[in-house]
Order: structure tokens, then sequence, then C-alpha cells
């Protein structure tokens, strides 16, 4: 029995042992990360104003602002989201329920995989000789937006892949069981019990995208704009106008690159300002991004 | 192998010379069978016997998974058509014959929905009509009385017994001709078993009923006719009663009374 | 399942301990009536209550595997046909009992005449009696048959007997108390064969799936 005894209170001390290790590795990333967020909010929180939001970029740093580059960056993710998400969405679709399982579709998948860590500039390089030279969209919201979109069709179509893995077969066999085709059965079940897992996909590869600098700039974002793209609402016939589409741009990102290149200090913090706006918008999107998993899962438990 | 003579208007389907391949396996081997109609036949042997494989070819499910291949003949009547004929759709065929499956496996929608689900598939969508076939199939399952408050609430919420006989409503609202059943009760606790057993006895009276077990008391409990099979053939096919006090083939004496398998 | 093999085989020693029990009664009756040995007699008389025990250990046990085994086909047949069997050996016993008894009331008048046909008859049905058992515990269907077709001997000894002891009684009323008594023994041992038949064909029921009991014989093969 004291053998036992002995025993026990050397597995247990290992047991303490890494409950040591652990915490610290944990407490390390923690305080780090926290030690940066308290630096730019230290540094940028006094600059935040109303002004800040509504002023365009200009040469005195109390003057500048961003709106300029949150309005290229919300506009930029519209585009993105437009094109990858159906993009995205449908190929993951076709690739799971349609595509024979055979070696093709195999390699297709491992390629899919190895885009999504393509380093961004090679998209940025990609997008300069595809839709800037050789298909004449010039250095617009049009191009920016269809960059990102390649950057984040991978994520897109391997969340979508997922969430419709996660279904079990059973389910699907239920369908066809009772005479539907298979798209009635993608239509009234795959897609879904899949939504849920493909927004948030969708979203965490938005997030993404709204911090990406080095594509944009290949393509030609510039960096100081003081003015806004074309409306897309117009007062004359027909009302809507896609001209913004082909407008010259800058985004958050870039905004805060140039200030951060300047020697004055303030614009400096006119940086750490903007880097607080970037991190609250990121933050947002996740947070969103994780009540909707929270939402789908409510109600689908496989 | 020993065939007792049952009278030929009261056949439902008849399995003719049947051989099923997956890829190069021979999974079933010339398998001859009559179904009787509004009767219960069970299938039962040890796993890997095919029975399951079996089951499936009746609504063409093996169609959906590549490299599978039939042989041979299963006529329904009395329209006569073969139903595993490369020419007949298989969808046609599972709009006729419906399966309830071993695992429960309602939708993650609400109860309406899920029994619903098979009309909708046909096209039918007035609410009322809905409605009524809704009640009509829940009370079929005898689950009616425990869910007609809460028809919108989701499936999941049922016990393991209820979304099994929610399967049963949703496979029986298509009015199936023939219904499958895949070892219905193997995950479920010995009350909701027997429910399940009851009501597959009264059902038998509207529809002809195909049931795959590896439980031989639920055989001989809810069947009027059984077939032995083993390693992909049929060994005997009889009575049920018959099988069960004294069959005539050797093999099926050891299966039955446990001395193999 | 080698539980279930187990305790199979347990319940064919207790049916076949029980047809020794009555063989060795019936045996013994017949002796006590034979040698006129009262002592005998008694003996058999005690030891019934045996026989009656182990009728209801086996019904018992019986009825357990049923509950809990769930016995099919050839199994059930098994276990049901022991049921069966184990009523006709506890008749047996009675009877056997009986024969002792009018052995004790004869043994204390003088012998009527040497006993011939009984202990003839005797032998016949105890013959039967252990072959019928034999068959049980072998589901051996010819024995079975055989056994069947040894009864009609005994029926026909038994009318014998009776014959001669009528005569016995028209010619000296002295007599008519043994003489009934006589008959009575001849009608035990003629019933005790009957018994045995019954086994016998339960046996063929073991055996072939198939009841045959109150058919003719040329009715089945």
């Amino acid at each position: 029995m004291q053998d036992l005894k002995k025993r026990i209170r050397y597995n247990k001390l290992w047991n303490s042992l890494f409950l040591i290790v652990g915490f610290l590795s944990t407490m390390v990333g923690l305080i780090l990360l926290c030690a940066l967020m308290i630096d730019l909010a230290m540094d940028g929180a006094p600059r935040l104003s109303y002004k800040f939001l509504t002023s365009f970029p200009s040469r005195f740093p109390d003057e500048a602002g961003i709106l300029s580059a949150w309005v290229g960056s919300f506009l930029l993710l519209l585009v993105t989201a437009l094109a990858a998400i159906p993009l995205g969405v449908a190929a993951g679709i076709y690739l799971e329920e349609y595509g024979k399982k055979n070696w093709l579709t195999d390699i297709i998948e491992i390629n899919i995989a190895n885009l999504a860590g393509v380093p961004s500039i090679v998209y940025g390089l990609l997008a300069l000789g595809l839709f800037v030279y050789f298909l004449k969209l010039g250095e617009s919201i049009l191009t920016g937006g269809l960059t990102l979109a390649l950057l984040i069709l991978p994520m897109v179509i391997m969340a979508t892949r997922e969430s419709i893995r996660a279904i079990p077969n059973s389910i699907r066999e239920a369908s066809y069981a009772l005479g539907a085709t298979k798209w009635q059965t993608v239509q009234w079940h795959i897609i879904p019990y899949s939504t849920g897992g493909i927004l948030t996909g969708i979203i965490i590869g938005l997030s993404r995208a709204i911090g990406e600098t080095a594509p944009i700039i290949t393509v030609g974002a510039l960096t100081f704009i003081a003015f806004l793209p074309s409306p897309p609402l117009t007062p004359e016939f027909p009302f809507v106008s896609f001209k913004w589409l082909m407008d010259p741009f800058t985004v958050m990102p870039i905004q805060m690159f140039n200030w951060v290149s300047r020697p004055q200090k303030e614009f400096q913090l006119n940086a750490a300002a903007a880097g607080i706006i970037l991190m609250m918008m990121t933050l947002l999107m996740n947070g969103l991004a994780i009540y909707i998993r929270y939402r789908f899962r409510k109600k689908i438990k496989w | 192998m020993p065939i007792t003579t049952i009278v030929s208007e009261n056949i439902k389907s008849e399995v003719k010379n049947l051989n099923f391949y997956y890829g190069d396996v021979h999974a079933l081997k010339n398998i001859n069978l009559p179904i009787e109609r509004r009767k219960v036949t069970a299938l039962i042997g040890p796993s890997g016997c095919g029975k399951t494989t079996f089951l499936r070819c009746f609504n063409r499910m093996h169609d959906l998974y590549p490299h599978n291949r039939y042989e041979g003949e299963i006529i329904l009547y009395p329209d006569g058509i073969n139903i595993i004929s490369p020419e007949i759709d298989p969808i046609e065929i599972r709009m006729q014959i419906s399966m309830v499956f071993q695992k429960p496996n309602p939708f993650p929608k609400s109860i309406y929905e899920n029994v619903a689900y098979g009309l909708r598939v046909r096209g039918i969508n007035k609410s009322q009509i809905l409605d009524e076939k809704v009640e009509k199939s829940l009370r079929g399952a005898a689950l009616w009385d425990e869910v007609k408050d809460r028809l919108h609430d989701l499936a999941f919420e049922l016990s393991g017994g209820q979304q099994q006989r929610l399967c049963i409503a949703r496979a029986l609202a298509t009015d199936p001709r023939i219904l499958l059943f895949d070892e219905p009760t193997s995950a479920l606790d010995p009350t909701a078993t027997s429910k399940i057993e009851e009501l597959i006895v009264e059902l038998k009276d509207e529809v002809t009923i195909i049931i795959v077990t590896h439980n031989m008391q639920q055989a001989a409990r809810v069947s009027d006719s059984t077939a032995f099979m083993y390693l992909g053939e049929l060994i005997e096919f009889d009575r049920t009663d018959k099988i069960f006090t004294n069959p005539a083939n050797r093999l099926t004496e050891e299966y039955i009374t446990g001395r193999f398998g | 399942m080698a539980i279930f093999d187990e305790e199979l085989m347990k319940l064919k020693e207790k049916v076949l301990k029980m047809g020794a029990l009555v063989e060795t009664a019936m045996k013994d009756a017949v002796t006590s009536l034979v040698e006129r040995s009262s002592e005998l007699a008694r003996k058999v008389i005690e030891n019934d209550h045996k026989v009656n025990a182990l009728d209801v250990e086996i019904d018992e046990e019986c009825i357990r595997l049923l509950a809990i085994r769930q016995p099919r086909a050839g199994d059930l047949r098994f276990i049901t046909t022991a049921m069966k069997i184990t009523t006709d050996i506890e008749r047996m016993g009675d009877l056997a009992e009986d024969i002792a008894e009018r052995a004790v009331e004869l043994n204390e008048e003088p012998i009527l005449k040497p006993y011939i046909d009984i202990p003839r008859m005797a032998e016949i049905a105890q013959g039967m009696t252990r072959d019928a058992l034999d068959a049980f515990v072998r589901k051996d269907k010819k024995l079975a048959m055989d056994v069947i077709m040894r009864d009609d001997e005994v029926d026909l000894l038994n009318v014998q007997v009776f014959n001669e002891v009528l005569l016995f009684m028209i010619r000296d009323p002295h007599t008519v108390s043994r003489a009934t008594r006589i008959t009575y023994v001849s009608k035990y041992i003629e019933r005790i064969a009957d018994h045995a038949t019954n086994i016998a064909e339960m046996v063929i029921y073991l055996v072939e799936g198939k009841i045959i009991r109150h058919t003719l014989p040329s009715e089945n093969k």
C-alpha cells in the first residue's frame, strides 16, 4: 500500500508540473497581447473622435482622418464578399455532393488546401497581371475586391466542404429514400444544415481580408486618397451607378502604414487610433461569427 | 430449398435469381423469394450474411454509391415491373417503397416538417392537405397523441423511441406499397422496442413489410414468414412458426438455437 | 451457450435417473410378487416419493429454461418433450407402487398359480421403458418405433392373463379376491407399457418435429 501511495504521489507530481507549465504558457501569450492592446489604446485613444472618423488624410496630423480608408475597406469587403461567396459555396457544394470521388477530385482537394497557404503577395502579383493588365480593370475597387476574393476563396470552399461533411450520411439516405433528387436534397437539407458553418467560414475569411495589405498595394491601392469613390446612388436615371467599382481607393491597413512611415510622432498616434478602429472591426466580425455558430449549433446537433 | 407454397395473388413482390456485386465482391448469390402482400417477411442471419444488402435492393439504395451492380429481377406486383432494371428510374421506385433505418435519423427540422418532407418532394405544398396527411401518418405511427400539441418543436427533442416512430410516420406519409425496416429497434431500449413491434404488427394490415433483424425473438414475434440468409445465400425460407419450431436445414437450426454467429 | 448445453445435459441425466428409479421399482414390484416378499413390496411403496420429487424438480427446471433461455427449434422440442415424458414416467412409478400394494395383499393368501405370464409381461414392459428412454436421449427414431411395436405383445399377454384367471374364478368362487388382484397387476403392467409407448411417440415428435400421437401406425412411414 505504501508503494502505491508513493506511485500516486509521483504521478500527481507530473500532473501539477504540467498544470504550472501550461498555465504560464497561456499567461505569456495573454499578457503580451494585453500589453500590445493597452499600448495601442494609450497611444491612440486620445485621437479617437467623430472628426477623426469623418476626415480625409492630410499633411497635418491633427486634421488627418480615416474616412477614405474605412469607406475603402468597407466597399472592398463588399466586392470581395459578393465575388467569393457564391463562387466558393457553389464550388464547395459541387465538390462534396456532385463530384465523383476519384484521384482527380483528391488532387483538386489538395490543391485547394495548398492555395489557402499561398503568401498573399503572390495573389497580388497574379491579380496585377490578370485583372489590371490583361482584363484592363485598372487599379480599382473592383480589382482589389476580386484579388481578395481569390485570396479567401480557398477558405470559403474548405469551410463549405467541412460543414457539408459534418452532415451525417444517414440524413442524405433518409432524404433519398423518400424519393428526393440530388438537388432537392441539397436545397432542403445540405444547404440549410451547413449554413452555420459556411457563414462562420465566410466571416473568418472576410476578417482576414480586412487586414490584408500586400496584395492591395500590389494592385495599386493608393496611399494618399483625399476623396471618396463615386456614390452608388445618383440623382438621375437609372439612379444606381457602378462607377464606384472602377475608382481608385485606399484601405485601413495601408493608411496605417502610411502614417507609421512618417517621421512626426503625431502621425504614429494617428496610426494607433486607426489600429484601434481596425481591431474593433475585426473583433466585431469574429464576434458575429461566434454568435452565428452558437445559434446554428442549438438547432442542429449531430 | 424448401419453400412453402404461397397463393399467387397474395404475392406483392417476387425476387428471381437476384445477384448483387459490390465491385468484384459477389455479395448476394442467386436469391429467389416471394414477398407476401400485407404480411411481414423477416430476414435473419449472422452479421455479414447480406440481409441488409438484400433489403437495400428493394429501394435501389445501392444506386447512390459507385461500383454496385444488380443482376436478376425483383418483380413488383401488380404492375409486373422489375425494380432493379436499369431502365427504371430509382427515384420512381423510392417514391413507392419507403425505408426506416437502423438508427433513428429524423431531419433537424420540426416534427411537422419531417413528416411533410416526403410530400413536399412530390410537389404537395397546400397546407390543408399537408396538415391532414401529417396527422394521418402520425396517427398511423402511434405518435399523434404524444406530439399533437408540439408539431412545430424540433424533432431532436423527442426520445429515441419517439424519433424512430417519427421516422416511421415520415415513411408512411407517402403511402408506400412496401415498407422496409432495417433493424429498426437495435438502437432502442426494450420499452420503445416493444412499442415499435406492436406498431409493425398493426401496420401490416395496410402495407407489405420486410424487416431485417438480428434479434431472433423479434423476428419470431412480428413476422409471418422468415428467410434465413448466410454468406449471401438464402438458406431457408418458410412460415415463421415452422422455422422456429422445426427448421428443415441444419444450418438454420444451428443459427436459431444460437450455436453459431 | 455452453451453460445452456450443460443445463440440457443435466436435464437429460435427471430424466434418465427418474426412468431408472421407475425401472427398478417395476422390477422390484414384480419380484416382490413372484418371490412373495412383502418387505420388498413395502420398499417399493416407500421409494415412490423419490420419483414424484424428481418429477416436480424436472418440471420446474424445464419452466425455468423456457423462461430464461427462450429455446427454439430442436431445443424447444427437447424441453417440451422432457416435460411430457416425466408425466408418463411419474404415472409408471405410481403403477409400480400399485403393483407392490397388490403384491402385499396377494402375499397374505396362498399363491393361486405360478406366475409365468406376468413376469414375462413385466420383462417386456421394462425393456420398452429402458429403450424408450434411450431413444429419447439418443434421439433414435428407429428404436422408438420398435418400442411402439412391442406394445401389441404386452396387450396380448394381458388378455391371456385375464382369460386364464377368469377360468379360475368361474371354477372356484373362493379364488375371486386373488384372481381379481392378479388381473389388476396385469392391467397395471399393460398400462406401464402404454406409457412407454407414449414416451416413444414423443421421441418421434422430438426427432421429426411432427406430432404422431393419436395416429395409427399405418399412417406413419
